[in-house]
């Protein structure tokens, strides 16, 4: 597991320091993220690869694949690019909306489906450890037995101000880590707009962003028009990337407050 | 199990087998429909050798892709299983890697592919394609929520054909002879009118020879 120091059980009166968060009395998306380009964040795409040097893409500041064989994981660079083409359009989209942001590609996908989840919670472990600001998890496991153990990753995640940004599931199915609380959820808008987002009144999916018919970075420096609560997902990354290069002190706590604040339908924001 | 009862579930499996099959292509020929598609497909995950199996296909490749191997975690069909998120794709053509991989394989290059998990509990049991629909300016949220439906029903189907699969290989393994009297009532299943009456017979004067003295 990862280790987190000591959590504060209790607060003496004489330890209550003013936080000065500097919220406006109205937290507009100028103020979230206006002039932003996500530089100093480092946003890690757990998926299938990234093909580097796409036009979309440009710079990935690195590229390892995860591997576990006998229980023992091994992470090493990736020198097979991306196996599918998907990591590539996230990376792509994260990228369109955060421009200057550190990408960051951790393949766990291409070992086989049999030892798929295992990979999935190896990858997800590492990136936590790794200290990413921001990590798109595209993708989920119906696998009640590696829930728990990515609940726990999810919340260590949370404490260290990692926020991760995972596609919510539009199949009727219970599958994780998109479920849980302490991740932001996202399903797909019929939008054009890759700013336009809405809080969802009704959870557990949280957000809906841009995901139908998006014309998304592909294999061989290509493109393809595409779908999925998959591409809605990196947008909210890309958004989540420009906040806290404006932001850097945000909590993922606060971070999903000023995106619900800033949604498209929430009265006030602009 | 006694033989006589091993016998009678052997004859459901064998006849159940078939028909899981043919629901299964049912699936694919309404999705094609529905869609108006090329193809469409589904692959069994194979659990033992960790690869995708066309089960089922409609349209172009229909009767000569069934059984053809692609790899379990790499491609569309490979990432939608492993991460279990549907995928939709326009103009795949021009994905140099997905042309050659998928073009030897069906025999020609679909420009669009949906594809969706096939999922049954916690199990991902294969996926479900459907290749190039009509060209059209937009997808909706609608045409996801429609594959989303066939997919569940695929889901069921491909369960109760491996559900049938592994009954039949639990039967072969538990003797040579008690399979043997399943393929057969499995055939007499197929049967109809006077052949039937006829089978029933000759199977009854088989067992009057057999018990006797």
């Amino acid at each position: 597991m990862i280790e987190e120091e000591l959590p504060a059980w209790s607060l003496p009166a004489d330890a209550v320091e003013p936080i000065a968060a500097g919220w406006p009395e109205r937290v507009t998306r100028d103020w979230a993220w206006g002039g932003a380009t996500g530089a100093g964040i480092r946003v890690c795409v757990l998926d299938s690869g990234v093909e580097a040097g796409h036009p979309s893409v440009g710079q990935v500041q690195g590229s390892v694949v995860i591997e576990v064989e006998d229980r023992q994981v091994t992470v090493t660079e990736d020198e097979e690019g991306d196996l599918c083409g998907h990591g590539t359009a996230c990376a792509g989209i994260v990228r369109s909306l955060a421009p200057d942001c550190e990408l960051w590609s951790a393949r766990v996908l291409g070992a086989g489906y049999t030892g798929s989840g295992d990979v999935l919670l190896a990858g997800l472990r590492w990136a936590v450890e790794q200290g990413f600001d921001v990590v798109n998890m595209s993708l989920s496991t119906t696998k009640r037995r590696f829930a728990a153990t990515l609940h726990e990753l999810a919340d260590a995640a949370y404490f260290k101000r990692t926020t991760i940004v995972a596609s919510a599931h539009n199949l009727p199915v219970e599958s994780y880590p998109w479920r849980f609380a302490s991740v932001i959820s996202v399903a797909s808008h019929e939008g054009r707009d890759p700013f336009t987002f809405y809080a969802n009144p009704e959870p557990p999916v949280e957000f809906f962003a841009r995901g139908v018919d998006v014309e998304v970075a592909w294999l061989g420096g290509e493109t393809v028009v595409s779908t999925g609560n998959s591409f809605a997902t990196p947008h909210l990354t890309g958004i989540c990337a420009l906040i806290r290069s404006k932001h850097p002190e945000l909590t993922p706590f606060e971070l999903k407050s000023v995106l619900y604040l800033t949604a498209s339908n929430v009265a006030g924001s602009g | 199990m006694s033989e006589d009862l091993r016998a009678a579930v052997g004859a459901g499996v064998l006849g159940s087998e078939e028909a899981y099959r043919d629901l299964l292509q049912s699936i694919v020929e309404v999705a094609r429909a529905i869609f108006g598609a090329k193809a469409s497909s589904i692959f069994l995950l194979d659990e033992e050798t960790d690869e995708l199996v066309f089960e089922a296909v409609a349209g172009v490749g229909a009767g000569e892709l069934v059984g053809t191997r692609l790899p379990s975690s790499t491609g569309i069909a490979g990432w939608v299983l492993v991460t279990r998120q549907p995928l939709v794709l326009d103009d795949v053509r021009s994905d140099p890697r997905f042309s050659r991989e998928t073009a030897e394989k069906l025999g020609y290059l679909p420009k669009g592919i949906m594809s969706v998990p096939l999922l049954y509990g916690e199990q991902a049991l294969g996926v479900l394609q459907v290749l190039d629909r009509p060209e059209r300016s937009r997808f909706s949220l609608r045409e996801m929520d429609l594959l989303s439906i066939f997919a569940s029903q695929a889901a069921i189907g491909l369960h109760l054909l491996r559900a049938a699969r592994l009954a039949r290989s639990v039967l072969a393994e538990a003797g040579g002879a008690a399979a043997a009297l399943a393929r057969l009532a499995a055939v007499v299943e197929t049967l109809d009118g006077e052949r039937r009456e006829i089978a029933v017979r000759l199977l009854h004067e088989v067992e009057l020879l057999l018990a006797g003295p």
